[in-house]
């Protein structure tokens, strides 16, 4: 690996937000995508916990990854990541008690969360302390934008509200089924197969537009 | 003994781990693929929940109670290295045993069904008993969401569906039905 053919730092920020989100992309971190966005503040609370734990993981695995034996990696990147999460629940607990109270059991979930083990894995352990934590907020906001969609139209079919203003009117006849466990599985179901359609449509444009442009335009792709 | 009996259904069916607490959904959506494969699966979990309540009920009972901040990290060790332990010992005392349910031991030692487990009996204040019955229910909530998962998917192989719906999309809004059909279990005890 040559530092020559590392992509550009920004693209470790952006990459998270699109390419390679977390959720619709890698399906890693289902469990809170799920569970919390049955209304807005709930996912925001969520997504906020998820930045603090990423952050202080990436931040202390790319610094220690030197004098971690292999061996022991994961077990190390385990304990580091749950001490943070208990901080993040303790913090969740003193600040916002009501919050804490709906989340429950999923703060302290955000330890097996896969996103974040994942990323000490594949990126904190092999790069420098910078891109890791411009990797981290990347994902973050990734996982933030899904999460904050997902509860967006949880909250406003499912409640006829947004952030617990009403956004629909008195009339409107709440769907109470999103605001519950199948609605979740119904909109994140949906939300990949829109992503999906798109990601295909854009595929199929490139291989005509590469078709019609020649081996330069290849290139550029 | 009816509040274990209720323990243990509601966790299987009422308050089901994946289709209503979306727990375990890793194994939900990776090992669905085959019916078989699912059985095995499920039978594994509710083996590492058994280990696991017990765990807890011992961690809650004679560790924690002088530092109830570690809740979180002492879980997650000590269960971790439990389910190991106990698969070293199977492999070396029924290699026929680790066969069937060996590969599957590593795969849920931090999924979020057995962390949830322990979280979840935790937070209620179930004793020994109680956590057992609790375990037992919430491994065959999960064997029952992942067999008729897999059912499903295997029926759905040889389905003509549109080439953009053939990913997990189509396998959550599955997921969505089948957690529709679950809701029915509500009513079961309010009406008793």
């Amino acid at each position: 690996m040559s530092p020559a053919k590392k992509p550009p730092p920004s693209q470790e920020l952006i990459k998270g937000i699109w390419r390679e989100n977390p959720v619709l992309v890698q399906l890693l971190g289902l469990c809170p995508a799920l569970a919390v966005t049955n209304s807005v503040a709930n996912s925001i609370a969520m997504s906020g916990a998820v930045l603090f734990v990423l952050l202080g993981s990436s931040l202390l695995v790319s610094s220690i990854k030197r004098i971690v034996p292999t061996d022991v990696r994961i077990s190390t990147y385990i304990l580091i990541i749950a001490t943070f999460v208990t901080i993040a629940d303790m913090i969740l607990e003193a600040s916002v008690p009501a919050v804490h109270k709906e989340l429950g059991a999923f703060v302290a979930l955000i330890v097996v969360n896969c996103i974040i083990l994942g990323r000490q894995e594949a990126f904190a352990s092999k790069n420098s302390v910078g891109r890791s934590l411009l990797d981290a907020v990347g994902m973050s906001i990734g996982f933030t934008l899904t999460m904050v969609l997902m509860g967006t139209v949880r909250e406003v079919l499912g409640n006829g509200t947004f952030l617990g203003y009403s956004v629909l009117g008195p009339n409107y006849e709440p769907w109470v089924i999103m605001i519950l466990p199948p609605g979740g599985f119904l909109t994140l179901g949906v939300i990949l197969l829109v992503f999906s359609w798109v990601k295909r449509r854009s595929a199929a444009r490139d291989k005509v537009a590469s078709s019609i442009g020649g081996p330069a335009v290849q290139e550029a792709a | 003994m009816g509040d274990l009996v209720w323990i243990l259904v509601s966790a299987a069916v009422v308050n089901n781990f994946t289709l209503a607490l979306f727990l375990g959904l890793c194994p939900f959506l990776g090992v669905s693929g085959k019916v078989e494969t699912a059985v095995r699966m499920g039978i594994a979990n509710i083996f590492v929940m058994v280990l696991t309540a017990l765990a807890v009920w011992v961690l809650n009972t004679f560790v924690l109670t002088a530092a109830p901040f570690l809740r979180i990290i002492a879980f997650i060790i000590v269960i971790a290295s439990l389910v190991q332990i106990v698969e070293m010992a199977i492999k070396k005392l029924s290699p026929a045993l680790f066969r069937a349910l060996g590969i599957f031991l590593p795969l849920i030692t931090t999924n979020c069904a057995i962390l949830g487990l322990a979280i979840f009996s935790t937070n209620r204040g179930y004793g020994l008993v109680e956590g057992l019955f609790f375990a037992v229910g919430a491994g065959i909530g999960l064997t029952i969401a992942l067999v008729l998962m897999a059912s499903i998917r295997e029926n759905l192989e040889p389905a003509d569906v549109p080439d953009f719906a053939q990913n997990m999309g189509l396998v959550l809004i599955l997921a969505g039905a089948l957690s529709l059909a679950f809701m029915g279990f509500a009513g079961l005890f309010s009406a008793a």
